[in-house]
């Protein structure tokens, strides 16, 4: 109780500080949006001239673009901020001021500031996701469906949150770590997309590497799939992959746990 | 005169050591540019399977896989990270100031900082380039003609000049509204999508593809790709690569424009 009583302040003094520069707020926002409606239509003129891309119809896949959406704005808006600052936090030393709380510290440091404006595109996704499902021919809404989705999008949330923060974790060994940023969006630049696709001599062993050793491709097909296709029927791992996807999900917060107390135990302040 | 092109020379020099220092990094950050081409490599490998035939809008799968990868060359001379944001920064802190008061050309300086931070960024990104192309090789139909090739380099070295100017110029819109952010964002999104950075601009259906053919940013990243693949048929070259030298002069002309005009109005804010 009083951990979420902690996490309802910080949400509140994040919105504060968000509404205290409402036209910065307001462009980050529109930005966002933009980005990801440039992608939505990026697929809709790829799919003038295919009818299905790794056996997804063109409404199925913009399912698939508002399950990546609803996963990528909750990360972005609870923990990126977040693990970024991380770094810059064991540079100055500021994390001397994190362990001295009397609170979890991988709490404190993971939580403690929301972006609101990254849940703009959570608004469009909900949007894309009612304009999309009643478009796929032949579908039928199962309340099974209903009730998994959001369990396993909240499942994708944690699975990239783990890699997210064994990634940050890893700056209080190496002092600094600026790429961070770049190597997270090339890391999972891989779950964005279909994981049929990950065919052929070279895609198998990758898409066998990013499922079962760091399991970015469940993040996304896994919802996507429950959504949007009847309960996974079309997937290569079947139905088990769902229950893959939860053991996947307690798998990486207990390895990202263990990451970030190993690296904590080897913190020296950089003097504050 | 001389003593002109030594403060030049000395300029240059200054430019290349600063950026040479992080040089280790800067390697390995270009090689992992080319991680997102993987994806793209098995996306157009599955839309063109879904598709069931072996072109679309006249590009086969290893024309558009061998477009990309020339993108990433484009992209490599026309894109001027931090030189609007720079500018605006430099007006809205004062720093902009020491053009006024030094015999330094603003634009000048600009420039063969700019120069200087390509050349560093080709002698280190040459590695990762060469491998990267040396391992794509067979996605490519093979090299173009010698006048073809020509005309590639000529329209890279202007699409270096046009993404100069073009950004330089946004940038001196900052004599006006001091913070430019906002809209350097509106830019980089348009860029993004009408360059052909994100898909070959035949993609776009009409009128769309008619609208972009006007634009001058098809030359930032279109352009030279589509020469190299032969997309361009030869005798359209020479008019193409004259309207691309006249989208470089428009910019030259417009950049010199805006910051005469600016210095006039400029009031010197901060220290």
């Amino acid at each position: 109780m009083s951990y979420l009583g902690v996490f309802l302040t910080f949400a509140r003094n994040s919105l504060i500080r968000d509404m205290t520069f409402r036209a910065n707020f307001l462009i980050e926002f529109i930005s966002s949006t933009a980005w990801m409606l440039m992608n939505l239509g990026f697929y809709a003129l790829v799919y003038r001239y295919t009818g299905n891309i790794a056996g997804w119809s063109k409404y199925e896949f913009f399912v698939f673009i508002s399950t990546t959406m609803f996963v990528n704005s909750l990360v972005q808006a609870f923990f990126m901020p977040n693990a970024q600052e991380l770094s810059e936090m064991v540079r100055t030393g500021g994390l001397d001021f994190a362990l001295l709380k009397p609170i979890d510290t991988q709490f404190l440091v993971s939580l403690h500031r929301v972006n609101w404006s990254s849940l703009g595109n959570f608004v469009i996704a909900c949007l894309l996701l009612g304009y999309a499902l009643p478009r796929i021919e032949g579908y039928q809404l199962s309340p099974l469906a209903v009730v998994l989705y959001p369990l396993f999008v909240v499942a994708g949330v944690l699975i990239l949150y783990s890699v997210m923060i064994a990634l940050a974790a890893t700056s209080i060994w190496l002092g600094r770590n600026q790429s961070l940023y770049d190597f997270w969006f090339y890391i999972t630049n891989f779950s964005r997309y279909p994981m049929e696709i990950y065919d052929g001599a070279y895609g198998l062993p990758l898409r066998w590497a990013f499922t079962f050793i760091v399991p970015i491709l469940v993040v996304i097909n896994v919802p996507a799939g429950i959504m949007a296709k009847p309960i996974l029927a079309d997937n290569p791992y079947g139905p088990w992959l769902a229950v893959f996807a939860v053991a996947a999900t307690v798998g990486s917060l207990a390895f990202s746990r263990w990451v970030f107390q190993r690296a904590l135990a080897s913190y020296r302040s950089a003097s504050s | 005169m001389l003593a002109r092109v030594q403060t030049w020379w000395i300029i240059f020099r200054i430019c290349v050591e600063e950026r040479l220092v992080y040089r280790g990094d800067f390697a390995l950050g270009t090689l992992m540019r080319f991680l997102p081409l993987v994806t793209q490599i098995f996306l157009w490998t599955a839309v063109f399977a879904g598709a069931g035939k072996g072109s679309i809008v006249g590009y086969g799968r290893n024309d558009i896989i061998a477009y990309y990868l020339l993108t990433t060359i484009t992209r490599a001379f026309a894109s001027m990270p931090g030189l609007a944001s720079g500018i605006g920064r430099q007006v809205r802190e004062g720093e902009i100031k020491k053009f006024m008061i030094q015999p330094i050309d603003a634009v000048g300086f600009l420039l063969l900082a700019r120069i200087a931070h390509k050349l560093v960024y080709y002698a280190v990104a040459l590695g990762p380039f060469f491998l990267v192309f040396w391992i794509c090789r067979d996605y490519f139909p093979g090299w173009p003609e010698p006048p073809v090739l020509a005309a590639y380099f000529a329209s890279l070295v202007m699409s270096f000049l046009l993404g100069f100017f073009l950004e330089a110029t946004i940038g001196m819109i900052s004599f006006w509204f001091l913070e430019v952010s906002s809209l350097l964002f509106v830019y980089m999104l348009f860029n993004f999508f009408c360059s052909g950075h994100m898909f070959p601009l035949e993609i776009l259906p009409q009128p769309w593809q008619g609208i972009v053919e006007f634009l001058p940013l098809k030359y930032l990243a279109y352009y030279p790709a589509a020469i190299f693949l032969g997309k361009v048929p030869p005798e359209d070259l020479v008019q193409g690569l004259l309207v691309q030298a006249g989208w470089v002069l428009f910019f030259v002309i417009a950049c010199r424009a805006m910051l005469n005009a600016g210095y006039n109005r400029y009031s010197g804010y901060g220290g």
